[in-house]
């Protein structure tokens, strides 16, 4: 087999005013990285690259970026439906005849990957935590190997894709990324894409602000959530998430009393960081389907019986409301006495 | 109206969940109806009753669809039990190990076999499923199909001529309204609605109401050549992805549990500990 040909995203998360792309953003990066590891790696994009995203994908090792041009005729609020983005992906696949498509995780991007997977008659693997080439020994064919959690974490799975393309989409935080060992300087060619008459008419499309002084929920190292057991009251949960650099998050209880806008779990969120702190979060299904991924879990609670406390690499066994205020306390010594050391 | 509201049959998450043969074992006994297509069920009730002419809503049905081994009947039931006025379960060993196509391929046949007594107008789903959260079965029978793709529903609208959907599309970062004719494919979120609880009489009725069994044979005319998968799609056979070997997770470490005297001073100093011992502040 010659160098594997990858495909990859670039605006995974379009920005609401547009046609730029200025940046490249963890997750693609996340994704540039696993991609280099099976063979040379494109990316695609709706947005004209500035000057630093191109540094940025340069320094990733990204050979061409391919601009997709779609018909003018197209309404501009089609151009961001599942239907446009899988066309783009589909004729950008063929144009360089892409061994491996990848996509980030979220429900809007395994769509996408979903409906390039069926234009393209490939298989397809969601939420995959690692990929290798497989098997070439007999008859020489490469397949594409995936590993996967399945229920809730309690099992791992090994996949492999038959289908030449693969489709994968790949769980936010797997890789950690790296700049290529040999940077590249990145062209970008125009695609014109034409994609099947849209079926659905957007009447409306926003994309909610982010806090930009702190981290996204999807691509945190650290989170710190909420649930039930802090009373809806998040001061102390913000408190905890500036003193460790985390993001916040909450229960889907805590969104729907309205005290939060974006829960983790199974119809929310899921997050995969090194650190996940639950403070008074019992551990129902549906918010631990989120944390699935995620490395060292603190609990605070003060149900010893509650689920979560299983989970936990430590759980602490007290008053959310004393516990909080006490940990950032500590927290910030500590960390006062490591930047004086 | 005629709506087809797809039920999965998932493991109970308080039982233990296994694999055999490199599948999900599901057992009559461990099984539940998925939590969010009791919003799917619920969801399409709530269209029907939308309808402003009674004569309508008089012959409109709401058909439960199931693709799952024997213990999947409880999930037909389930529907029975909120309002759905006729239930079916697709199985077969010919099934068995379906991937997102061959799955996909399965429930379009088994909607367009539907469709010939007389159109089917919508299929909800629920946006996804605790056991394995793949979430893109909706979108794959909407291109099947060739229907518009209405997924991810916070709020679903049926316009005043009954002809259109009007959704609130809620995903990651994005609220999108968007709106389709009919027939679409819709899936919903546990936000789109608050599902009615069962009540005695339908709860009766539905011991005594059969689950139509569908095996292929039912439903092998009605498989299409088409992008998205046909009949070469179905089962171990014909998965594009195949798995190698499934197991269980190396359990996590013995949970180190401390318990704070009140002031959260305790607790404090365990938590500041456990971070610097793991390089993570």
């Amino acid at each position: 087999m010659s160098t594997p040909a990858v495909l990859v995203q670039l605006d995974s998360t379009p920005s609401p005013d547009g046609p730029r792309v200025d940046a490249v953003r963890p997750v693609t990066a996340e994704l540039i990285t696993l991609g280099r590891t099976l063979g040379h790696v494109d990316v695609f994009t709706m947005g004209s690259p500035s000057v630093e995203a191109l540094a940025a994908l340069g320094a990733l090792g990204v050979r061409t970026v391919h601009q997709a041009q779609l018909p003018t005729s197209l309404p501009v609020d089609a151009h961001r439906t599942t239907n446009s983005i899988a066309a783009i992906a589909v004729t950008v696949a063929q144009r360089i005849h892409a061994d491996v498509l990848l996509c980030p995780t979220g429900f809007a991007a395994k769509e996408i990957a979903a409906v390039a997977a069926a234009r393209l008659g490939a298989g397809l693997v969601t939420d995959a935590t690692s990929l290798t080439w497989a098997g070439g020994e007999g008859d020489g064919k490469k397949v594409l190997r995936a590993t996967k959690h399945s229920f809730g974490g309690a099992w791992n799975g090994t996949v492999d894709i038959i289908t030449d393309p693969a489709v994968v989409t790949v769980a936010s935080g797997a890789v950690t990324v790296e700049p290529a060992a040999t940077p590249t300087h990145p062209e970008v060619e125009a695609v014109i894409v034409d994609p099947p008459a849209p079926k659905v008419t957007v009447l409306s499309r926003e994309v909610k602000p982010r806090a930009s002084d702190r981290p996204s929920l999807e691509e945190a190292a650290a989170v710190v959530a909420g649930g039930r057991g802090t009373g809806g009251d998040f001061t102390d949960v913000y408190a905890l998430a500036d003193a460790l650099d985390a993001a916040v998050g909450a229960t889907r209880d805590i969104v729907h009393d309205g005290h939060f806008d974006r829960f983790i779990g199974q119809t929310g969120v899921t997050i995969a960081p090194a650190l996940y702190v639950a403070a008074g979060i019992s551990g129902a299904p549906h918010h631990v389907a989120g944390i699935q991924g995620a490395g060292h879990i603190i609990s605070i609670v003060n149900d010893p019986e509650a689920p979560i406390v299983e989970l936990s690499n430590l759980a602490v066994l007290g008053d959310v409301a004393a516990v909080l205020p006490a940990t950032v306390a500590a927290v910030t010594e500590a960390k006062k006495a490591a930047g004086s050391a | 109206m005629r709506i087809v509201v797809l039920l999965k049959y998932v493991p109970d998450l308080t039982s233990e969940r296994r694999f055999a043969d490199g599948r999900a074992v599901r057992e009559a006994a461990e099984g539940v109806l998925n939590e969010i297509d009791e919003n799917a069920v619920e969801a399409a009730l709530q269209l029907i009753e939308a309808l402003p002419d009674e004569a309508d809503r008089q012959a409109s049905e709401v058909i439960a669809v199931t693709m799952a081994p024997e213990g999947g009947d409880l999930a037909v039931k389930k529907a029975f039990q909120l309002g759905a006025g006729r239930g079916i379960r697709l199985a077969d060993e010919a099934l068995v190990g379906s991937d997102y196509f061959g799955t996909t391929a399965a429930l379009a046949a088994t909607i367009r076999r539907l469709g010939e007594d007389a159109p089917i107008d919508a299929v909800i789903a629920g946006m996804t499923a605790l056991d394995g959260l793949g979430s893109v079965v909706p979108a794959l029978l909407a291109e099947e199909l060739g229907w518009p793709q209405l997924t991810h529903a916070t709020a679903v609208e049926l316009s005043a001529d009954a002809l259109a959907l009007t959704i609130t599309r809620e995903t990651d970062d994005v609220v999108a309204r968007l709106s389709a004719p009919l027939p679409a494919v819709v899936s919903v979120s546990d936000a789109a609605n608050t599902p009615r609880l069962a009540n005695f009489k339908l709860i009766m009725a539905a011991r005594k109401q059969p689950v139509e069994q569908w095996t292929v044979a039912d439903i092998e005319p009605f498989f299409e050549e088409s992008a998205v998968a046909g009949a070469d799609c179905l089962g171990v056979a014909g998965a594009r992805a195949s798995i190698v070997e499934t197991a269980q997770r190396p359990p996590r470490p013995d949970v180190n549990v401390v318990k704070d005297a009140g002031d959260g001073q305790v607790a404090a100093a365990a938590i500041v500990d456990y971070l610097k011992g793991h390089d993570l502040v």
